[in-house]
């Protein structure tokens, strides 16, 4: 099977399956951060442009709690979410709450200013450099698994966030708490009216979006370098993302975070210049063909 | 039209001090004055229907006692508690439930989940399995998707959500609105059922061939206000002065 590929393809299987492997990897956090994106989105009808900053927020918790408070990643992996959603129900609270009964335009712009000014306030404080985390030892090393090598911590960031996708679709389709999310989606007033507490169910949920964004970050600092711009440049593509996928869509953005994150990583082997540009090609064209997304409601 | 329903109006056995107390109620829509000063009562165990022409501010008065409208003055007392500032969901859980005129099915919700998705707000609210007794046709359907569903099993459906959540006060707005005579008889069956249970209904109507078969009393409304009231005993002796009001 192996010699197939390289005979057939004329590209050694390891640098085939690295970049299937990277692809993946891009593609969990393409994934959990469209998911969160698509979460929010679907109750208050807001883009949230800070979402960047906050995945940023998420990676730089975890490295102070290390460096600062000496706990670990796996606190880490508890405590930055928790950190991060709060100052979410708290800007929710504060500002977003404010915009609702404006253009949604307003929201974004808002939810933009406040992601540049985050960022402006690391990179005065921690500067552009970057700051180093390291691989947990439980999760470090890596399997040989024949045709290539396998880090083992790539491995858990895949699996890992493909069980925070799928947790949040089974909340989302299968619990009560999601039929008032769903039902409050298409009519909010008219599940307020039934007592439903709406306004508070809807800055725990962009908590909840924030903390997902935060849990990506903890994923990300071991493996990209925390420093203040690592959310602004993967944001981009995530919106890119989200366009394809369709806005609202749970299951749509999962979906394609993880399959243009494998599409990407297979460009940067056929056509590597291709690479960085592929995602908005694809972008430009389900926009001519489906303006509501691949699996957006038209 | 009125011989498709068969049944004897339900006398009226509603009696102590008023559930409900509506008092000069006004409603604006933005720039536009709705409701000009509603007043009405209902006592507990009574079914009152609020009669009147397209317009005439009968479903904008629901949605102004259920605070769903963007503005409102004047006094709604239920139960002894004031309710004028109180948002919809503290006014939900004060016991009011309301079964909106375009029934608010939700397309993403099945059936089952459609029945379940109102809170509970009190003890004393009716088994799903009485609910499914009341309404076979939704038991079929549970795992259909809402929107699915005939105009009539979505009727069912939205009248059935509210029943299970303890409130005793229910807000339909035209429940036999668009409905085959069949159905509009079994909605009649349903309301006349209620009340024996012991519900206090508020009843939006057009047709009031159909509000005489179920109902204790009867208002009247005209550009935003209550004109009129008319028990259902003295409906017969009254029907010029009703015509006059409703056009028909």
């Amino acid at each position: 099977m192996l010699d197939l590929i390289e005979n057939f393809l004329g590209i050694p299987a390891p640098l085939l399956f690295g970049q299937l492997l990277l692809g993946l990897i891009n593609g969990a956090f393409y994934a959990m951060l469209s998911l969160g994106l698509a979460v929010i989105f679907g109750l208050l009808n807001i883009i949230n442009f800070t979402h960047g900053a906050q995945f940023m927020m998420g990676a730089f918790v975890a490295w102070m709690l290390l460096a600062w408070g000496g706990l670990g990643y796996w606190w880490a992996l508890l405590i930055a979410p928790l950190i991060v959603g709060a100052t979410g129900v708290v800007i929710e609270r504060l500002m977003i709450s404010r915009l609702y009964k404006l253009d949604h335009l307003y929201g974004l712009l808002l939810t933009f200013g406040i992601g540049l000014m985050i960022e402006g306030v690391f990179r005065n404080e921690f500067g552009s450099s970057g700051l180093p985390y390291r691989i947990p030892p439980e999760l470090s090393g890596a399997w040989d698994l024949g045709f290539m090598f396998m880090p083992i911590y790539r491995g858990w960031v895949v699996v890992f966030a493909l069980v925070c996708c799928l947790a949040t679709w089974l909340v989302i389709e299968k619990t009560r708490l999601g039929a008032y999310l769903r039902a409050a989606t298409e009519n909010a007033a008219l599940v307020q009216a039934f007592g439903v507490n709406v306004p508070r169910m809807i800055t725990l949920t962009y908590g909840a979006g924030v903390a997902l964004a935060a849990l990506a970050g903890v994923l990300a600092a071991p493996i990209y370098s925390v420093n203040p711009q690592m959310g602004t440049n993967l944001i981009i593509v995530v919106f890119a993302v989200v366009v394809i996928g369709g806005m609202g869509s749970i299951l749509g953005s999962v979906i394609t975070g993880f399959g243009l994150g494998i599409i990407e990583g297979f460009t940067k082997v056929f056509w590597p210049e291709a690479s960085a540009t592929v995602i908005f090609v694809i972008m430009a064209i389900v926009l001519l063909a489906r303006p509501a997304g691949l699996f957006g409601r038209a | 039209m009125a011989d498709a329903i068969d049944a004897a109006p339900v006398r009226a056995q509603a009696s102590g001090a008023p559930l409900m107390e509506v008092q000069d109620l006004e409603a604006w829509y933005g720039e536009s004055h709705v409701l000009h000063g509603v007043t009405l009562d209902i006592r507990e165990g009574e079914v009152v229907t609020l009669l009147g022409r397209n317009g005439a501010g009968k479903t904008t008065t629901l949605r102004s006692i259920m605070g769903l409208v963007p503005r409102r003055a004047g006094s709604i007392r239920h139960a002894g508690q004031e309710l004028i500032n109180a948002r919809s969901d503290v006014i939900a859980r004060a016991g009011i439930a309301y079964c909106p005129e375009e029934r608010g099915i939700f397309a993403s919700l099945d059936v089952t989940e459609n029945l379940m998705l109102p809170p509970v707000v009190r003890t004393g609210g009716m088994a799903v399995s009485e609910i499914y007794e009341l309404f076979p046709n939704l038991k079929e359907r549970a795992r259909s998707q809402g929107t699915k569903l005939s105009g009539g099993e979505q009727q069912m459906l939205a009248i059935g959500r509210i029943l299970r959540t303890g409130a005793k006060l229910l807000l339909l707005d035209e429940p036999s609105e668009g409905l085959a005579p069949v159905i509009v008889q079994q909605i009649g069956r349903t309301i006349r059922e209620l009340k024996r249970r012991g519900f206090t209904v508020l009843l939006v109507e057009q047709n009031f061939r159909f509000a005489q078969t179920v109902a204790d009393r009867h208002y009247v409304m005209e550009h935003g206000r209550v004109v009129d009231m008319v028990r259902n005993e003295d409906l017969n002796t009254s029907m010029d002065r009703l015509h006059a009001y409703l056009g028909v």
